[in-house]
């Protein structure tokens, strides 16, 4: 086989234990094992985690953007979602 | 929802921009703005990986154990940071190895500054303290840049590189209040890198063809003769602190602008570098280019491995 | 002074920084972006064992030579690192090897020294013995991939076997500075820690599909400063700026 391009993976990394993982970017690996160790010399060069996933960039569905208004803008009229939105009398507190 | 054709898209995408609203890399964005990023942003990314080798050029002879771990994590920071640009140019659709071949048939640019030799040990100085200066004026603008991946990038590489700048400028501190050989060798370095510095900045703003546009998708933030004076007044009196002198005859302190005046670039030296010309164009470029065709078997065995791993994996489960 | 001490130092501190200027040779030009950020991860990680190693030699010689002078400003015959770690880089495969070889050496000789009776030995290989287990996982990953992989893969990875191995056995050198130092619980016995590189050899090797080499002949001499023609020039950049201005503070 003549295949020299590797996938892309994108990385996910937790800075500290309480905290979740964060997308830092992706980086190429010939499979998963190699991913996690080439992202643990590419991102966390300054001790900037403790844990890592790496997941191949083909495997990750998105939602398409131009959906946008439809998807997430009906969540926007729903303010009593929110504690805000009720009025809570002075002087009540722990609420 | 209604129709939209590419004007409207046009017109919202400006106003995004306008407003400060991030461009992701799933939007919907010109096809223009697409072209520039990946021009600009993996010419950036060449930059750092060619940039490797002039300082590469040095580890081994590095002066004392100190000097040489850290230049070995500057350069390798810079490996870094071209993983993180070429990261940011994947996600507008840009092959890496394509963008790679493009560096290698000299199709695709970098900063004109690597195609300089470095001959002594002070131009790890040199580099730090101007190169890496320069660099950093340049980077910190784009640190807000329209297009959230390459805006992200850059916040890494600006937070990494501030310690490469301050190593530079270390090394040269420390070699002018040395003996006077090596204040000589820091002189040198200096009258060699200066003027190229400067050529990093880019043409003058009258002569720029990109800037316009890239101010107004805010890809690029400030314009290539404002960062140039601002490196300019803010590295002179670095040079003067140090006892260094710039090698320039008609640099002067303007009371009444508070700027610096300095002389003529020599924009014919900086197109004939651009153009592959400089002293070390074709050795820098034959480096990569080797790199990549003695990498090659490397890359397709851990490829073919991998794949024989895997369909290992899945007879076992079968 | 130590005598046996310092001399052990030197063998630990030259080990470490005679394969960390190897690696760094590869640094901008590694076969993919990735791996050329983790051979100069591997190359910092040794420059620094280095550093602490001749930082304590200085200490234990007591002569005013610092952890630089040890570095930078001895002769050829006062080196003693293994002459597997001077070979040249080659191609990816022979550096690989090399390096797979002296990771699966220094893995369990760095345990065993945590139980030195000498403490800072004992601290040096706590704090080393963290990135050479993580080292000894990339080469050997490497070695497995490279020796199973193509056919073209597999052939170099078995040349680099080859050809390296006779500088193996030198790994496992003893002579009376070992014997005196055992006698104290400062340094282990290498008996078992050839057992185990034995052992983890085989195991990598093995899955590797590349033949193990029935022993040939054993080229030694590092240990005692009888280097190959290889050193002489490693040192030759490594001194330079030392030699060309002496005395100066970089």
């Amino acid at each position: 086989m003549s295949n020299a391009n590797w996938p892309l993976w994108e990385v996910f990394i937790r800075s500290k234990q309480g905290l979740s993982h964060k997308h830092v970017g992706s980086l190429r690996a010939a499979d998963a094992q190699m991913a996690v160790e080439n992202a643990r010399d590419v991102y966390t060069r300054r001790s900037e985690g403790i844990s890592i996933w790496v997941v191949q960039s083909n495997d990750v569905f998105a939602s398409d953007p131009s959906e946008a208004d439809s998807l997430y803008e009906p969540a926007d009229s729903k303010v009593y979602r929110h504690p805000t939105f009720y009025d809570v009398p002075d002087g009540i507190s722990h609420m | 929802m209604k129709e939209n054709n590419i004007e409207e898209l046009e017109r919202q995408f400006q106003e995004k921009i306008d407003n400060d609203i991030k461009i992701e890399p799933r939007d919907w964005m010109p096809d223009a703005y697409r072209d520039t990023l990946i021009r600009q942003i993996s010419q950036h990314a060449h930059s750092e990986i060619v940039g490797m080798l002039p300082e590469g050029n040095w580890i081994t002879r590095a002066p004392n154990l100190r000097r040489k771990a850290v230049l070995l994590a500057k350069v390798q920071d810079e490996a870094g940071h071209g993983l993180y640009l070429y990261s940011a140019a994947e996600t507008l659709g840009a092959d890496r190895e394509e963008t790679i071949d493009d560096l290698h048939s000299g199709k695709a640019k970098y900063s004109s500054i690597f195609n300089y030799p470095t001959l002594s040990w002070a131009d790890m100085g040199a580099i730090g303290w101007l190169v890496d200066g320069a660099a950093i004026m340049n980077q910190v603008p784009l640190c807000r840049c329209s297009y959230g991946p390459y805006a992200r990038a850059m916040v890494r590489v600006c937070k990494e590189e501030s310690f490469h700048q301050r190593q530079g400028f270390e090394i040269m501190t420390t070699l002018a209040n040395g003996t006077p050989e090596q204040k000589a060798m820091a002189q040198d370095a200096l009258n060699r890198f200066w003027w190229p510095a400067l050529m990093m900045f880019g043409p003058n703003d009258a002569e720029s063809k990109h800037t316009e546009q890239s101010m107004r998708w805010k890809i690029k933030r400030q314009t290539n003769d404002e960062l140039r004076q601002q490196f300019v007044d803010i590295t002179v009196p670095q040079a003067e602190m140090i006892g260094l002198t710039i090698p320039d005859a008609d640099l002067k302190f303007n009371t009444e602008t508070g700027h610096y005046e300095f002389g003529e670039i020599n924009w014919d030296e900086f197109w004939q570098v651009v153009k592959g010309n400089g002293p070390c164009n074709k050795d820098r470029v034959d480096a990569r280019r080797k790199a990549k065709e003695n990498g090659m078997w490397v890359r397709e065995a851990a490829a073919a491995y991998a794949e024989k791993r895997a369909n290992r994996n899945k007879e076992k489960r079968a | 002074m130590n005598k046996n001490l310092f001399e052990y130092l030197l063998r630990l501190g030259d080990d470490s920084l005679i394969i960390g200027h190897r690696l760094s040779e590869w640094c901008g030009h590694g076969p993919i972006l990735e791996e050329d950020i983790a051979m100069t991860n591997m190359a910092l990680d040794f420059i620094g064992q280095a550093t602490t190693i001749f930082e304590y030699a200085a200490k234990v010689e007591n002569t005013g030579r610092d952890a630089d002078a040890l570095a930078f400003l001895r002769y050829e015959r006062e080196y003693r690192n293994v002459l597997l770690v001077e070979q040249p880089n080659e191609d990816f495969a022979v550096t690989m090897v090399r390096q797979f070889l002296f990771d699966a050496f220094r893995k369990p000789l760095y345990e065993a020294l945590q139980n030195s009776s000498d403490t800072q030995i004992a601290a040096i290989a706590e704090k080393s013995l963290k990135e050479t287990k993580y080292h000894l996982k990339h080469s050997s990953e490497w070695v497995i991939r490279l020796g199973d992989g193509t056919e073209e893969s597999h052939e170099k990875a078995q040349y680099a076997v080859d050809t390296l191995w006779r500088y193996t056995d030198e790994l496992f050198f003893e002579n009376e500075v070992d014997a005196a130092l055992q006698a104290e619980n400062v340094i282990p016995s290498l008996i078992p820690i050839r057992e185990e590189w034995q052992k983890t050899v085989t195991d990598v090797l093995t899955e590797a599909t590349l033949s193990i080499p029935q022993n040939g002949w054993k080229q030694q001499g590092g240990r005692t400063g009888l280097h190959s023609e290889h050193l002489g020039y490693i040192l030759a950049e490594l001194q330079y700026m030392q030699r060309a201005y002496p005395g100066m503070k970089w």
